[in-house]
């Protein structure tokens, strides 16, 4: 088969549409979407004008609407669902007409554009929406750093950079949640488990749906006034905020409602759909971080729901949760928000531990080292992080009591996450390591994720966090953490993946250069900014004091040269999609995994014949001589 | 669990002892960093020690857990440096390496040796808080344990985008700059009128959020006549960055002076202030502009 014939039956699919141009425009499909959409914002906007809400405080002082822009997005979210035809399975049901995998046999490229129940298809769908919204959060993060090579305020007002940091954090925090899971976990756990789809093949579609018009919503915030809170939200600054902060309150409901389905949707397909003889413990460590990653969301994410309800409705019909005055208070809004947070952020921390656990054995030819040490670090993890929430409120006031407490529950987290460790050192110990982009990417997690993860430890005692608390050290740290550990693991699922999911290679050289100026402009970055916290710089301010202007302008420059490298990414993306075209391998990294022994475009049912497994992927390596040692049983 | 060796013992012959290189270059490397680190950054990770109790406080701590940080970062560090050297495949051959799954001893020995070094911080943390007095962190309303003798309380009220102070045993006066004096115990009574602000003294080692109608307790011994800065550490609003002020740490008598001169310049402004409170009930939020 030559390239580009390999690479039309990729995009294509089954079916071509032999239809007239005009007649494919009508039906459910992103352009109805788009109608409907904007129709039910309208419709949305003028329902909440008609509502009488001059008893409420806001309104009569200011013009603002806050019950119509939160009705108007409502609205415009269902709109926008039902265009893509989301409403027609559940109505046809209800009518009592069969059902069908209709959605899956959708034709050509239009597929992408539209509501896919093909698992292959949505993980690319969400692997391109989740690149958009990364380049628009990395723009923003560039803005940041070019208004802080100066240490006042010059670039842009204050407003403006409040807006760019909270849009920068909200949607880097929000979009990344399914980072990993969105495009890989989608694409790869049913290859992985043998399944020909996802257990709720339209709920898959949904999640991703959400997530896009979600991201509108949020970079719609520059129309309503921005909003100032970061990607926090804390109350009541939250209740004081102009509209924009809707925006914020709706985009990161929707991803919580996204990510709950999600995770119920991994969760359902792991346990049900796993082929025969694939049990829990031959199951790729990858699975297991998705499954643990889909706990944590199914359990944490309704907490922000609930918790940005009740924000929405103190800033539209001033129901005062959150507000003292009111008898609400705003220790509820922190709790309630770091009880979902700090799960959040492990959310976004495990999938990449599943990326780099399940990469590793594959480029240094030995099985996992420490598999089920690595299920229990992961587990742990996942169920520690419910337990410290209170240490981002050291200082707060709030039951001060409990610190102690919280200090321990923190430090020990960091046992199970040194499970992880020791089974990558493990695995890369006595290995054959072949130095490939994604491995290197992997090494650099584990660089990146130790500075991150040391730099937890002196944040989680209580008088080294008083000094630290809200200054650039904690932003460095997380930097470290998600940065570090999610989009470097990210960037080596992409360039291990693509040849599977595409079927093309990209351009290597440009790869190692892309990793190169990343790395060490990613450290030169982050590293100073512990400097800079240790010295007092407080978070998200616009101007400081002149003697922090030369380690600022270090980083701001630092900080370009990361930008410039993820425009190397995308010149490659480019050039390899576009202009090389050079056909993959059907398993170029000789992995003995599930997912790369399908042909290359997989086929859209995946596999002729679901397989029967009698091993964990993790094959690899010769027996060592007796005497020296023995192969343990799989899964030891 | 296997019980094969995944390390050192099972080496072939004619290769060298990964395992013995390996522990003899992390140990070494931390011996000659661990010193290095401590002398060298230790100094560098806060104000200076010596501007009061808190500060000292602060340090230490800082330089314990950079201290347990440092041979584990090396571990890892050298460890990569060493794998990548060591471990390496020819370009383009695809030789298997050994087939050891696990080794029971050396991740018995992991957990152990993570656990304790855990629980160990944990401890260490907990009981320099307590004894500490909370280490000019904010401790809230109650704090568990305070500073024996007699403290000049100082209430903090925040608001966008200032801080005033009041000092409630002289006379209730309410001033935008912060004086204090050298050598007494001060306990900061923090408190807020509208959103959450943190009242950050960097150079004296104090941290305490500003919470609408909580009074959040902190407590701090500056012990060096200075200068330092006031900052905002909680994001509160556009002039978020602009919410700093000058504040002075002077003598006893020069405090008693300052704060007689500010008792008779304030008096007309303090008879119309509300009574002195732990909170103040905060003002409805308005929208900005």
């Amino acid at each position: 088969m030559s390239t580009t014939d390999a690479q039309a039956q990729a995009v294509s699919g089954p079916a071509p549409d032999t239809r007239p141009v005009w007649r494919r425009l009508i039906g459910f499909n992103l352009l109805t979407a788009v109608i409907l959409g904007v129709g039910g914002y309208y419709l949305g906007w003028f329902i909440g004008h008609q509502i009488n809400t001059s008893s409420f405080a806001y309104e009569k002082a200011t013009d603002e609407n806050d019950v119509a822009l939160l009705l108007a997005y409502a609205f415009g979210v269902v709109g926008f669902l039902i265009g893509l035809g989301f409403a027609n399975y559940p109505v046809e049901r209800f009518l009592g007409k069969p059902a069908s995998l209709r959605e899956k046999e959708g034709h050509g490229t239009s597929r992408y554009f539209g509501l896919c129940t093909d698992h292959k298809v949505v993980g690319i769908q969400y692997l391109v929406g989740i690149g958009l919204f990364l380049f628009v959060g990395a723009v923003n993060a560039m803005m940041i750093r070019t208004e802080l090579l100066h240490d006042t305020p010059t670039f842009v007002g204050p407003n403006q950079y409040l807006t760019l940091v909270g849009v920068h954090g909200t949607m880097m925090m929000g979009i990344m949640t399914s980072g990993i899971l969105g495009p890989f976990a989608n694409y790869f756990v049913p290859l992985m488990i043998g399944a020909r789809r996802m257990a709720f093949p339209r709920v898959e579609a949904l999640t991703f749906w959400l997530l896009m018009a979600g991201g509108f919503i949020l970079a719609s915030t520059i129309f309503f006034g921005g909003f100032p809170t970061g990607w926090t939200g804390y109350e009541p600054l939250n209740d004081q905020a102009v509209m924009g902060m809707d925006s914020y309150i709706i985009f990161f409901a929707l991803v919580g409602i996204s990510m709950v389905l999600l995770g119920l949707n991994m969760i359902a397909t792991i346990i049900t759909l796993r082929a025969p003889g694939l049990t829990w413990s031959r199951l790729p460590i990858f699975v297991w971080a998705t499954f643990a990653t889909a706990v944590l969301m199914v359990l944490a994410a309704p907490m922000l729901i609930a918790t940005l309800l009740m924000s929405a409705l103190d800033r539209s019909i001033s129901t005062s949760f959150f507000i003292v005055g009111g008898g609400g208070s705003s220790f509820l809004f922190q709790n309630l928000f770091w009880f979902f947070g700090h799960p959040e952020v492990y959310i976004l921390a495990l999938p990449g531990f599943g990326i780099v656990l399940e990469l590793i054995p594959v480029f240094v030819r030995k099985p996992l080292w420490g598999y089920r040490l690595a299920i229990a670090g992961m587990l742990g993890v996942s169920l520690m992080s419910f337990f410290v929430w209170q240490h981002h409120l050291f200082v707060s006031g709030i039951n001060a009591d409990l610190r102690p407490f919280y200090m321990l529950s923190t430090e020990i987290i960091s046992v199970p996450t040194g499970f992880i460790f020791i089974c990558f050192m493990g695995t890369l110990w006595r290995g054959r390591m072949s130095l490939t982009v994604p491995m290197l990417f992997c090494l650099a997690w584990a660089f990146n994720f130790l500075i991150g993860g040391t730099s937890g430890v002196v944040l989680s005692d209580v008088a080294t966090d008083t000094q630290l608390h809200g200054s650039f050290f904690v932003m460095a740290h997380f930097h470290y953490t998600i940065v570090g550990g999610l989009i470097f693991s990210f960037f080596a699922a992409i360039y291990y993946w693509v040849p599977k999911m595409l079927g093309l290679k990209f351009n290597e050289k440009l790869a190692k250069w892309h990793f190169w100026l990343m790395f060490v402009s990613f450290n030169s970055t982050f590293l100073p900014l512990f400097a800079l916290g240790i010295m007092g710089m407080p978070r998200r301010v616009s101007q400081y004091e002149p003697h922090l202007l030369g380690l600022n302008i270090w980083v701001s420059i630092s900080a370009f040269v990361l930008g410039f490298s993820m425009l190397i990414f995308l010149v490659n993306v480019i050039y390899s999609m576009v202009f090389a075209r050079v056909p993959a391998e059907a398993n170029p990294w000789h992995s003995k995994s599930l997912e790369w022994q399908v042909p290359t475009p997989v086929p859209v049912n995946n596999f002729e014949q679901i397989p029967v497994i009698d091993s964990d992927p993790y094959d690899y390596g010769t027996p060592i001589p007796i005497g020296a040692g023995q192969t343990a049983p799989a899964g030891a | 669990m296997s019980s094969s060796p995944a390390v050192g013992p099972g080496a072939p012959a004619g290769q060298p002892n990964h395992l013995r290189r390996f522990l003899t270059l992390w140990l070494g490397s931390s011996i000659v960093a661990l010193p290095l680190v401590i002398i060298f950054i230790g100094p560098l990770l806060g104000p200076a020690g010596g501007n009061s109790a808190e500060t000292s406080g602060e340090i230490t701590d800082m330089k314990v857990l950079v201290g347990v940080a440092t041979p584990i970062i090396l571990l890892v560090m050298t460890f990569l440096l060493y794998a990548m050297i060591n471990f390496r495949q020819e370009q383009g051959s695809v030789l298997e390496g050994p087939a050891v799954r696990g080794d029971a001893r050396v991740q018995s020995l992991w957990i152990v040796i993570t656990s304790v070094l855990v629980l160990a911080i944990a401890v260490f943390g907990t009981v320099r808080l307590e004894s500490e007095s909370g280490d000019g962190s904010g401790s809230g309303p109650k704090p568990l344990t305070s500073p024996s003798g007699p403290k000049i309380p100082v209430q903090v009220i925040a608001q966008q985008w200032l801080f005033t102070y009041r000092y409630p045993t002289y006379g209730g006066v309410e001033t935008t700059s912060l004086v204090l004096p050298v050598n007494k115990e001060i306990e900061f009574n923090v408190t807020s009128l509208d959103v959450i602000h943190s009242f950050w003294a960097f150079q004296i080692g104090v941290k305490a959020d500003a919470n609408p109608g909580v009074d959040n307790i902190a407590f701090s011994k500056p012990t060096r006549e200075m200068e330092f800065e006031v900052h905002c550490a909680e994001l509160c609003g556009i002039w978020h960055g602009a919410m700093h002020n000058e504040a002075r740490v002077v003598s006893d008598t020069a405090f008693e002076s300052w704060i007689g001169e500010q008792r008779a310049r304030l008096a007309p402004a303090t008879k119309v202030l509300p009574g002195y409170s732990r909170t103040y009930t905060p003002e409805p939020l308005r929208r900005a502009e």
